[in-house]
């Protein structure tokens, strides 16, 4: 019975709640109990919350006697460590931030808070989440619930593993390149990156604030739908976000593909290295949503090849910067005994970073350089308005954009950490997503080998409403349902 | 930023030849805000308790965001059209790349390429001195070390009141000539900022820090020379004197055949000289780049449009009108046109019906000193009560006091007091031989040629009688001693 609370859906579980056949205590128990059964295996968890949820779920049953519930009363969610909640250790899964509690929360936690979600605890990330397999954490590496010896994806691994696993209703993740949606692809979960400035992203720590955006994973496209909702919108705290429209999403988008032209970038479909197992599930895909009504086109995104090397210039840019308030002076890892400032500085990032974010550092330190900064990042931020028009004039051949999310399914651990370039190719599909600021899922369709392939689906800018119409009629039609891992 | 001062690196001619010097000036001034720049933080007082007006997003703690100030952007913009410059449709925060424990994000936000505004001028005893920029960043905290030498403390402690306040930076062309002109332009700078309201400007709170860049070269050549930059200036007067002494030991420098090294050095107050604080020969890399958390400005026409029908006469325009309208000397319309509510009250009270140069006198002689404002109608009245013969100066001066103070109308206060101006001949003659009686010296010096001796003898009649009209009496003395 405990079992199969961590196996609803929002809607599922809301409706037992308010009818008062479970409650609220009951929900988090079940999927506390399923976490400590599992997570010993699947590691998708840095730190547990128990002052925060008894608290939350108090609450939530609360207002459910008085029947006040609101949207997310009781739904247990797990929070990727580069969201800031108040009085919670965050540490971005990095060493130098160890012991760092926040006075504050971040604005998308805080949103889903008062929607009355209750925090279960903090999920493992590649280290300020540079990275695709969570391999990267200053902590230990997360493992795919669908097969422990391989990773799970990143940078959001551990909020995905957690969804899959069935050790959370939804999750916080961030995407700065794909970190949402690669690791739900891997993990066979939905997980969506809005369109840049649809999320505040006060309180998210930073690791390239012009691609940064904050999403959900959850089991179904209803869930991130209504979760992504639920934490939209302006916030006078952040001066990049927006309260655009294009989010009245819960109102149409049940409405299906019928007539819709969907887009294929033959750049995308026939991308280096993709795996046989991930194009035929895309192709079956395809047949689904054109038997929806759909039709499928072939477009062009002709700057695609320029995209990788444009993103590892102006990533570890803005990280080259964002890192440097990282100083031993103020918060978090210090190493005092140095003999001077200097050394401190040294010090405290020799020891507090790891290799990744070293490297990125520098890169991104010397792409900004004088003498190379036209040559670098200036070049790059030529090449991203080329891949901004590129979508520009796909969307106006179509409503959307379908591809893999993710060239492999979920790949063995340790088979890439020695070659950071093969690492940094996972995200070769979904990175012009970030660089164009556009909204994007993943949603599962099928396997290969055994492993989840997910299905990515672009739109334009502010369009959420045409991804997740697309992503929902896909899911309805196909039948592949978010299935929670069996793990052991 | 980029100074404003050349870097071109040469010697100037070894041979005679008058030295010239060129100095431009960075100014930074803190505007009139109630808050910080990218945050809700209060503007502290200095000598507040240290990190009390302090909160995440100046602290600089991790996953904070900056929001940029309204008023700061109105201010800067305000001031930038005060200055005649272009204000471009498109302006953008940058960040500037460097790590130093007083600033808290290891970058400090400004503005590089795409400034608030460009290409104005400010006018500085009747030259035009070019405004090159001016634009908005943020100010950095302050390190306070046990100890006083740097090198030697063992301990230091972080101060981040200050981090974070905004800071308008107003860059010159280096097209000041000297030490007087350098100190008149800041002046001049802070009459305008103070006329329009966006910024107190005082140097001594801190509010308005002036850097000039100086080198200096032979007359009649067009290069320019390596330059020095000088920090640590806290008053108009410290300018004036620092640029003197370092203008004097760069010339000693060229003239003892050696050369200037470009770098920044700072003004010592108590040894009255400028010293070595850091070597610009490796010039430090900032790494601008686009500051990617706020959203590149779009300056609404309209609201430009806006803030410069809202400005009020600027000190140029006043010292012109009050030459034009009322015939001034210099010497009131340096006063006058310096201060706003100087201004106001002048043009108050001529509208009240007083004759302009009388009501400019007494604002310059009396109210400006005193630094005491009467109402425009009450300096009205007082000076026509001086002019029509009601009461005596030395009255007025009196009246002037208490009127100030109690807000009571001049002719009240003088009915109270019974003033009034005798200028009846025959009282006045009984005045003038006594006092003719009473210094005999002072009489036979005048009859012996001695003008200046009448000084004495109308300070004597006036103490005797403070309501004597003063100029028949001094005609009846010299029609007496004559």
């Amino acid at each position: 019975m405990t079992d199969d609370l961590t196996q609803l859906t929002i809607k599922e579980a809301s409706r037992l709640l308010r009818l008062g056949s479970i409650s609220a205590a009951d929900l988090v128990t079940a999927h506390v109990q399923r976490i400590e059964r599992l997570d010993q295996h699947v590691k998708a968890f840095l730190r547990f919350t128990p002052e925060v949820w008894e608290k939350q779920a108090d609450e939530a049953d609360r207002r459910l006697r008085q029947g006040d519930a609101p949207p997310l009363c009781g739904i247990p969610l797990a929070v990727k460590d580069v969201l800031c909640v108040r009085g919670v250790e965050t540490t971005a899964g990095s060493q130098i931030l160890k012991g760092f509690r926040p006075p504050y929360t971040a604005t998308a936690v805080a949103r889903l808070f008062e929607a009355g979600a209750v925090m279960l605890g903090v999920t493992n990330c590649d280290e300020f989440a540079m990275g695709s397999s969570t391999e990267n954490s200053g902590y230990f590496p997360t493992r795919n619930p669908w097969d422990l010896e391989r990773v799970p994806g990143g940078s959001s691994g551990g909020s995905a593993a957690a969804v899959a696993a069935g050790e959370a209703m939804i999750a916080l993740g961030s995407d700065t390149g794909g970190s949402i949606r690669q690791p739900a692809a891997l993990c066979g979960v939905v997980g969506m990156k809005p369109t840049y400035g649809r999320v505040s992203r006060y309180g998210l720590i930073a690791f390239a604030s012009s691609l940064d955006q904050i999403g959900p994973f959850a089991r179904s496209v209803d869930d991130a739908a209504i979760t992504l909702s639920l934490m939209s919108g302006l916030d006078p705290l952040d001066a990049t976000s927006s309260d655009r429209a294009g989010m009245e999403v819960l109102n149409n988008f049940g409405a299906g593909v019928k007539g819709m032209r969907l887009g294929v970038p033959r750049e995308y479909y026939d991308v280096k290295g993709i795996e046989p197992g991930v194009k035929s599930a895309i192709d079956a895909a395809l047949a689904v949503l054109r038997t929806q009504g759909a039709e499928v086109v072939e477009v062009s995104l002709p700057h695609t090849d320029y995209g990788l090397a444009a993103y590892y210039i102006i990533a570890p840019a803005e990280c080259s910067s964002n890192l440097a308030r990282f100083d031993g002076v103020r918060y978090g890892m210090s190493e005092v005994d140095a003999p001077n400032i200097t050394e401190q500085y040294l010090e405290t990032r020799r020891k507090g970073f790891g290799s990744e974010v070293r490297r990125r550092v520098m890169l991104g330190t010397y792409a900004l350089s004088s003498g190379y900064y036209d040559a670098y990042y200036l070049k790059a931020q030529k090449v991203r308005t080329l891949i901004k028009r590129d979508f520009d004039e796909a969307f106006k051949q179509c409503d959307a954009i379908v591809s893999a999310t993710s060239p492999t399914v979920a790949f063995p651990i340790g088979s890439k950490t020695q070659n950071p370039l093969s690492m940094y190719l996972c995200d070769v599909l979904t990175l012009g997503g970030n660089l164009a600021g556009l909204p994007g899922i993943s949603v599962p369709c099928g396997t290969s080998h055994g492993l989840p392939v997910g299905l990515q689906v672009l739109g334009p800018q502010w369009g959420e409403n045409v991804v997740l119409r697309v992503a929902r009629s896909y899911e309805e039609a196909s039948g592949v349902k978010t299935q929670v891992a069996d793990v052991v | 930023m980029s100074s404003p001062s050349g870097d071109a690196r040469h010697l100037p001619a070894q041979r005679g030849g008058v030295w010239e010097v060129v100095i431009g000036m960075e100014v930074h001034v803190q505007p009139r805000t109630r808050s910080k720049m990218f945050c809700g933080c209060a503007i502290g007082e200095l000598g507040d308790a240290p990190n009390t007006h302090v909160c995440e997003v100046c602290l600089g703690l991790p996953g904070v965001l900056p929001v940029p100030n309204k008023a700061a952007v109105e201010a800067c913009l305000k001031t930038a059209l005060a200055l005649g410059c272009e204000i471009p449709r498109h302006t953008k925060f940058d960040r500037k790349n460097y790590m130093y424990p007083d600033l808290p994000k290891g970058y400090q936000i400004s503005q590089y390429d795409l400034p608030m505004s460009i290409n104005g001028h400010l006018d500085v005893g009747g030259r035009k001195v070019r405004i090159r920029r001016v634009h908005l960043e943020e100010d950095t905290g302050k390190l306070i070390h046990a100890g006083d030498k740097l090198h030697k403390a063992w301990e230091s402690y972080v101060d981040l009141n200050r981090a974070g306040v905004p800071l308008m930076e107003i860059v010159s062309e280096p097209d000041l000539r000297s030490a007087d002109e350098a100190r008149d332009y800041a002046i001049e700078l802070r009459t305008l900022l103070r006329t329009i309201g966006a910024s107190e400007a005082e140097m001594e709170k801190g509010q308005m820090r002036a850097e000039p860049n100086i080198s200096i070269r032979r007359e009649g050549s067009s290069e320019l020379g390596v330059k020095t930059e000088l920090k640590n200036i806290n008053s108009f007067r410290a300018l004036h004197r620092a640029i003197l002494f370092e203008v004097e030991r760069q010339k000693q420098l060229f003239e003892a055949g050696d050369t200037v090294v470009q770098e920044t050095r700072g003004w010592s107050e108590a040894e009255q000289r400028t010293f070595s604080q850091r070597s610009k020969e490796f010039a430090e890399d900032y790494r601008y780049f686009p500051e990617p958390d706020i959203p590149p400005l779009e300056l609404d026409r309209a609201w430009i449009e806006d803030l410069r029908r809202g400005l009020p006469e600027l000190p140029a325009v006043r010292r012109a009108r009050l030459v034009a309208d009322h015939s001034l000397p210099h010497r009131d319309v340096a006063v006058i046109g310096a201060d706003r509510e100087l201004a106001d009250l002048f043009d108050g009270a001529v509208a009240a019906g007083a004759p302009a140069k009388q009501v400019a006198n007494w604002i310059v002689a009396e109210v400006a000193p005193s630094g005491k404002l009467p109402s425009a109608q009450n300096l009205a009245e007082l000076v026509k009560l001086v002019s029509d013969g009601s009461i005596t100066r030395d009255q007025a001066r009196e009246v002037l006091v208490e009127s100030v103070e109690t807000g009571r109308t001049p002719a009240e206060i003088a009915a109270e007091h019974g003033h009034k101006q005798v200028s009846d001949e025959s009282e006045l003659r009984v005045l003038a031989e006594a006092v003719i009686d009473a210094n005999p010296k002072a009489a036979a010096d005048f009859r012996g040629g001695k003008k200046q001796a009448m000084q004495a003898l109308m300070a004597d009649l006036r103490k005797r009688a403070p309501q004597a009209n003063p100029k028949v009496a001094n005609e009846l003395l010299l029609k007496l001693l004559g």
